[in-house]
């Protein structure tokens, strides 16, 4: 892949020193019929150029939400952006006109999704539907664009790639459907991936080969990587740092291996001591209380309130904000001290 | 858990062939996906099997076989001794009594017309001897107090129900008929972590209570070593490798039982730099075409000649000292602590 | 490691649930909700969040109707067919006249107070008879409706269901059928009868229009019955009848009603072109379609007699339509 380090995409009118990306105080909601659900709730967050965060949290925790309204793929209605900016270069993306952004999104800005098969179109030929991303952004010629795909079934490292281009997405296997959205995703040599439950639809086998993959990738091409999932064994290996959401907030914040030896949030405490070992038969499980709140009814105070082991009244009243507890490391919590110093991260 | 009692279960040499056919009118078999080839266990009472493998491997096919919704081409499942694979009608209802089954879906599991008292009352419609005149309804509300509902909201619908509520309605339901086995098809893999554990810690309480007999099939090595004291390891529908728990996560010696623990992502930077991965190459290759000999063979490091020539059988290999005495099916077996980092 | 081992002890374990939510879903949002409440350890439910919106338990019928309640077109609809309804039965209210009564000196006048649309050529007031047109049209439609999806519905659920063998027959059978035009075939089965009557209408439209019904509930049957429902029925020792029955159909049946409610207004349309045609309903009988045909002879002159019938049987149609939209996306959980 020598060809795409010349079409390194020039920055035009980016602020100098700015991180890749920076997501500002972003508050978005759903109105249904049913009433308002405050699905991110005053989230911040930034990567910088080779950097991977991870984004952790459970279903409604809004770290999906996050991530479609950076791409600006957010179903409006019935989502609404009330507030926040997004900023890519140091430029707001929510005050854009349509034009420029289509013209970072999928471009600068490329995402991989969960579901690798519906993702893709079925009555194409993945050649096809790889070449087309050379054809339609930078107008190369059929034979041209069809050696480009080629040359990215390599990259992903899709055995005989010459031989398989032609073939449709059903013929290939969950793992290499992935690896094949993850070309997709490079063709315009992006400057930030967002990958949201990459491995989550695949075997542990596979989903060890795909994460590798998209970590070289990353590395190589020096990307920024925002990394959506909820599952803390993933996150492990890649992040740099990690963000846990739970109700449309961060509630935590840290760089990766001390977010896993000292948590410093009851919420994220309580999620590492949930999952079984592999290399201990525990007794009994640690088990989080109750369920992940309705985000039209978000508990008063702190929305993790209810089901914390350490929530007092001031829990109930005011809603934490997120704090330096120690260097590096940021968590929204009353207790954040308390917590931090009991798993010994202090 | 002892494993000298007699059998609850015992499976011998089961077998599913699903044929592959051309052809409209006259339809000709071409040739079968052999989704389960020749698989043997057995369970005893109140003990709690792992079934564990990758997508494709013929885990939810044994479970479909266990609890007969799917006619088995060959075998026995021998229910306290009696072969009920082949039975039907009045004898299929009455072991159906004995063995449930917990789904993993708690979102389609669930018919979304039925109110709550009308899911869990089901198996009382259908089996009236199961509970006296009259009682279902009473019943209906201790089994939902059972597994931690409100007994008020028997009139209420699936929908208003979070995954991990409807995964315990599930469980009750799975609970009614008092049976002694439940095969659990991935009973959590579809919920959210935090709520994960709360169902997998009321499985174990249900279990103690009522002595149980578990089938838990799952692809998350972790959860299943958690909940099992048996554990097998499936790979395009034979079983590689079954032992205690122990043995298998600590003193595993298959290659793909190797493989599969390495490739787990433990939630631990610190541990994980110390812990050897192997990464296999290649996809599992297609169960209507297995390779001859030893089916791992084409993604295994060890393979030889003989691999290919000889289908190593599914049994205590010489050499071994320890817990890694138990059935493996590799030619090469040799232990390899994967899991511990040191 | 150790951190974890000190976590494991220090945290409290409790594997106790709060009160807390259920679940609704939102396109690309979910939401945990507040209906379900679990049970305390000690024993003491907790109290149900009592002000919640949708606290009562309410089945996927009764959402069906509320969305269908807050759907403008369900209005408007409802209200003309309700008009037409009662039109067809009580035609005494809207009229005192005898659209039977012709007296030929009457013949073709103008809008007045006594004839408020005018008269057609014989002198009958089409007033009258376009209210009287109505019951022809409303039994038609509704009577055959009830015979497709009677029809359609078994073949299809027994097609759906069984499969194999039988499939293949009634696929077949199915298709024969498709093959023949409705129109065309209600021609010819009208023209074997000397004595034609609402119910002849009625048996020709049924007996030549369920395929569509059992396409329908063929494939919907096929989906629902590989549900995860259906094989924890089956699980249970459930017989084919029940599962038929309690899970099968109650799942499968919503784009049946979908589709019927449209073919309604189609029926009725078919009814007013065979009557059209002449070939019908007989001359004694009050149709908007006999009443068309005998409208065109003096189309030049008096447009208007074409005009009532018209109106009427296609605002009827299309509040058939209407109505068919308004319940399909009351009962399309996606379109929410």
């Amino acid at each position: 892949m020598t060809t795409n380090q010349q079409t390194k995409p020039e920055k035009t009118d980016a602020v100098p020193g700015a991180p890749l990306l920076e997501v500002d105080d972003l508050h978005v909601e759903f109105r249904t019929r049913d009433g308002v659900a405050k699905a991110i709730n005053g989230v911040s967050y930034s990567v910088s150029a080779g950097e991977t965060l991870a984004v952790l949290g459970e279903s409604g925790s809004g770290k999906s939400v996050t991530a479609q309204t950076i791409m600006g793929i957010l179903d409006m209605p019935p989502g609404v952006i009330t507030g926040g900016e997004i900023r890519f270069h140091g430029r707001d993306m929510l005050k854009m006109d349509k034009d420029e952004r289509r013209k970072i999104r999928g471009k600068k800005i490329a995402m991989i999704f969960q579901d690798a098969l519906s993702a893709l179109n079925p009555v194409y030929s993945v050649g096809f539907q790889l070449a087309e991303m050379y054809r339609v952004h930078e107008g190369m010629s059929r034979k041209d664009a069809k050696a480009r795909a080629i040359e990215l079934m390599d990259l992903v490292k899709i055995p005989a790639a010459k031989e398989r281009v032609n073939d449709y997405p059903h013929q290939f296997s969950g793992g290499m459907r992935q690896r094949i959205m993850i070309a997709m995703a490079m063709a315009l040599d992006p400057e930030l991936i967002i990958a949201d439950e990459p491995t989550t639809a695949l075997d542990v086998t596979v989903q060890a080969q795909v994460m590798d993959l998209l970590a070289e990738l990353q590395r190589e091409r020096h990307m920024g990587l925002i990394l959506i999932t909820h599952d803390l064994g993933v996150v492990a290996d890649v992040a740099d740092k990690i963000a846990v959401m739970y109700a449309g907030r961060i509630v935590e914040h840290a760089p990766v291996d001390k977010l896993y030896s000292s948590p410093a949030h009851p919420y994220t405490e309580g999620l590492l001591a949930s999952i079984p070992r592999l290399d201990l038969k525990g007794q009994d499980l640690y088990a989080i209380k109750g369920l992940p709140p309705n985000l039209m009814r978000i508990p008063s105070g702190c929305a993790f309130n209810p089901r914390c082991p350490y929530a007092q009244d001031i829990c109930r009243a005011d809603v934490p904000p997120l704090i330096e507890v120690a260097p590096a490391r940021h968590s929204a919590c009353h207790f954040a001290q308390q917590v931090l110093d009991k798993n010994g991260g202090s | 858990m002892t494993t000298a009692a007699e059998p609850i279960l015992q499976v011998q040499n089961l077998v599913k062939h699903f044929p592959l056919t051309q052809g409209i009118l006259f339809q000709k078999q071409i040739g079968a996906v052999k989704a389960v080839d020749g698989v043997n266990f057995e369970l005893t009472q109140g003990e709690t099997l792992g079934l564990v493998g990758e997508s494709g491997c013929g885990k939810s096919t044994v479970a479909k076989l266990l609890m007969n919704l799917e006619r088995a081409t060959a075998g026995q499942v021998r229910y306290k001794g009696e072969d009920i694979s082949k039975v039907s009608g009045k004898a299929l209802r009455s072991v159906r009594r004995n063995i449930q089954m917990v789904f993993q879906d708690p979102y389609t599991s669930l018919n979304p017309r039925m109110t709550v008292a009308d899911i869990i009352g089901e198996p009382y419609a259908i089996h009236p001897e199961a509970a006296p005149k009259g009682s279902a309804k009473h019943r209906v509300q201790e089994l939902l107090e059972l597994v931690g509902l409100n007994p008020e909201h028997i009139n209420r619908y699936p929908h208003q129900f979070s995954g991990g509520q409807r995964q315990r309605i599930g469980i009750a339901r799975g609970l009614a008929l008092n049976p002694e086995i439940i095969i659990c098809d991935e009973p959590v893999s579809a919920l959210d972590v935090s709520v994960q554990a709360q169902v997998i810690n009321l499985m174990e309480k249900l279990q103690g209570e009522f002595g149980l007999s578990y089938v838990f099939i799952a692809h998350d090595l972790s959860i299943v070593r958690h909940i099992s004291d048996r554990v097998a390891v499936m790979y395009l529908g034979k079983i590689v490798e079954i032992g205690t728990e122990t043995e298998i996560y600590d003193h595993p010696t298959h290659p793909y039982t190797q493989a599969l623990l390495s490739a787990v992502p433990v939630p631990d930077p610190a541990a994980r730099q110390h812990r050897e991965r192997i990464i296999l190459t290649g996809d599992v290759p297609s169960p209507a075409n297995p390779p001859s000999g030893c089916r791992f063979r084409t993604r295994c490091w060890k393979a030889q000649e003989i691999c290919a020539q000889e289908e190593p059988l599914l049994q205590i290999r010489t050499g071994l000292q320890g817990h890694a005495v138990h059935a493996s099916a590799c030619h090469f077996a040799e232990e390899k602590d994967i899991v511990h980092s040191h | 490691m150790p951190e974890h081992d000190r976590q494991r002890e220090q945290l409290p374990t409790s594997s106790d649930e709060q009160p807390h939510f259920g679940s609704i879903e939102t396109p690309s949002i979910f939401l945990a909700d507040a209906e379900g409440t679990t049970v305390e350890k000690s024993g003491a439910y907790a109290a149900p969040d009592g002000s919640g919106p949708q606290d009562k338990p309410r089945g996927a019928w009764a959402e069906a109707w509320r969305e269908l309640s807050r759907s403008p077109r369900f209005y408007i609809s409802g209200v003309i067919l309700l008009l037409l309804l009662t039109m067809a039965f009580f035609p005494g209210w809207f009229t005192d006249q005898d659209p039977r009564f012709c007296p030929i000196a009457d013949s073709n006048m103008e809008a007045s107070s006594a004839h408020w649309f005018g008269t057609n050529q014989q002198g009958c007031d089409i007033y009258s008879r376009t209210i009287y047109g109505a019951r022809a049209s409303i039994i038609v439609g509704i009577a055959t409706t009830a015979i497709i999806v009677l029809l359609g519905g078994v073949v299809g659920a027994i097609s759906g269901y069984f499969g194999g063998w039988i499939d293949s027959v009634l696929a077949r059978v199915t298709d024969v059928f498709f093959g023949i035009p409705l129109l065309l075939a209600a021609l010819v089965f009208m023209s074997a009868f000397e004595e034609r009557s609402v119910w002849t209408v009625v048996a020709a439209l049924g007996a030549f229009g369920w395929m569509q019904i059992a396409r329908i509930m063929r494939g919907s049957v096929i989906t629902v019955k590989s549900a995860d429902y259906v094989v924890a029925a089956k699980a249970l020792g459930a017989g084919t009848r029940r599962i038929l029955l309690r899970h099968v159909l109650p799942n499968a049946i919503a784009p049946v009603i979908v589709v019927a409610t449209i073919s309604l207004g189609t029926f009725i349309a078919t009814e007013a072109t065979l009557s059209f045609l002449g070939i019908g309903l007989p001359a004694s009988e009050i149709s908007w379609g006999a009443d068309i045909s005998s409208a065109t002879t003096v189309i030049r002159d008096q447009p208007s007699q074409l005009f009532y019938p018209s109106l009427f049987l296609s605002v009827t149609v299309l509040s058939f339509i209407l109505l068919g939209d308004a319940v399909r996306d009351a009962l399309d959980p996606k379109l929410r």
